[in-house]
């Protein structure tokens, strides 16, 4: 797939990087921000998690180069996803059943 | 082709348009999805169960958190632009990007051990209380990762470079998987900061 990849290309690439590289000093500097104005414990975690969401998709989009990526990798990735939102959501079918008894 | 000849190392299979070892690493990466998913989870069950949290900023570091995601991310882009070099075949500023990456990655492990030494200082050890506890295994596990990065791209700074020479496809076929493996490490500590030391 990277057999041939000519100079305009491959500058345009880097373009692309140092963009991402500047997004993503930004957000880290404004999750600390945000967290210096001591919100409320639930508006803290839902917008840090957004902001790391962000980030993530930058890295993994642009970096990890996923933005143009084969289909076998995305049909993996969304097997990925889905066990780890199942994984995220165990403690809190857990939870509800702690308090259904 | 000689029996021994492993395929697909850098053409790409017809059935699913990879090489083996894009889709090798692919995999790898959604099973350590998994590992760090598993304790993502184990600090969510901890967090709610406990009586009290502290505020991560209470206990840690966060200045140098900061300036170690700061690293974390440049040596994310020194890595990509190490594969980019190779990509337009300028083979010396290529080792110049890992080589940068290299060093990024143990300034990473430099802030990591001052701020695990200042807080065993302090006696605030992993068995002091459950935030120490989770917060130790999961910064050590990535710890632990970045480890493992900096032997791959070291190698491939040193021994491993020598195949440019005799196949350039290939070895830009290992630094794109090294690079991989390295922005998932990235990704990883995206997470961690702001779960660890924000919230």
């Amino acid at each position: 797939m990277h057999q041939e990849h000519s100079a305009e290309e491959v500058q345009k690439h880097v373009r692309t990087y140092l963009v991402v590289f500047v997004m993503l000093l930004a957000l880290t500097f404004v999750t600390v921000a945000i967290s210096r104005l001591h919100l409320g414990v639930f508006q803290s975690i839902v917008l840090a998690l957004i902001i790391a969401c962000i980030k993530g998709s930058l890295v993994a989009l642009f970096f990890m180069h996923l933005i143009s990526e084969k289909k076998l990798i995305y049909g993996a990735l969304a097997l990925t996803v889905a066990f780890f939102i199942g994984l995220m959501f165990l403690p809190v079918g857990q939870m509800i059943t702690a308090v259904a008894l | 082709m000689s029996a021994l000849e492993i395929p697909y190392v850098y053409t790409p299979r017809e059935d699913t348009g990879l090489t083996n070892a894009k889709l090798g690493i692919w995999l790898f990466l959604a099973s350590e999805v998994m590992l760090f998913g598993a304790l993502f989870s184990t600090y969510i069950v901890l967090r709610v169960g406990a009586p009290v949290w502290p505020r991560g900023a209470s206990i840690l570091n966060v200045p140098l958190a900061t300036l170690n995601t700061v690293i974390l991310i440049s040596s994310s882009v020194t890595m990509v632009m190490a594969w980019a070099e190779l990509a337009r075949g300028q083979f010396k500023r290529h080792k110049l990007y890992l080589a940068l990456t290299i060093l990024l990655s143990f300034g990473f492990l430099i802030v990591k051990y001052v701020e695990y030494s200042t807080k065993f200082h302090h006696h605030l050890f992993p068995s002091k209380s459950t935030f120490l506890a989770i917060y130790f295994t999961l910064t050590g596990l990535h710890g632990l990762h970045v480890l493992g990065g900096i032997v791959v791209n070291t190698y491939f700074l040193g021994p491993g470079a020598k195949m440019w020479k005799t196949e350039p496809q290939r070895f830009m076929g290992r630094i794109e998987v090294a690079g991989l493996y390295w922005h998932f490490v990235d990704l990883v500590w995206i997470f961690l900061f702001p779960v660890l030391y924000l919230l």
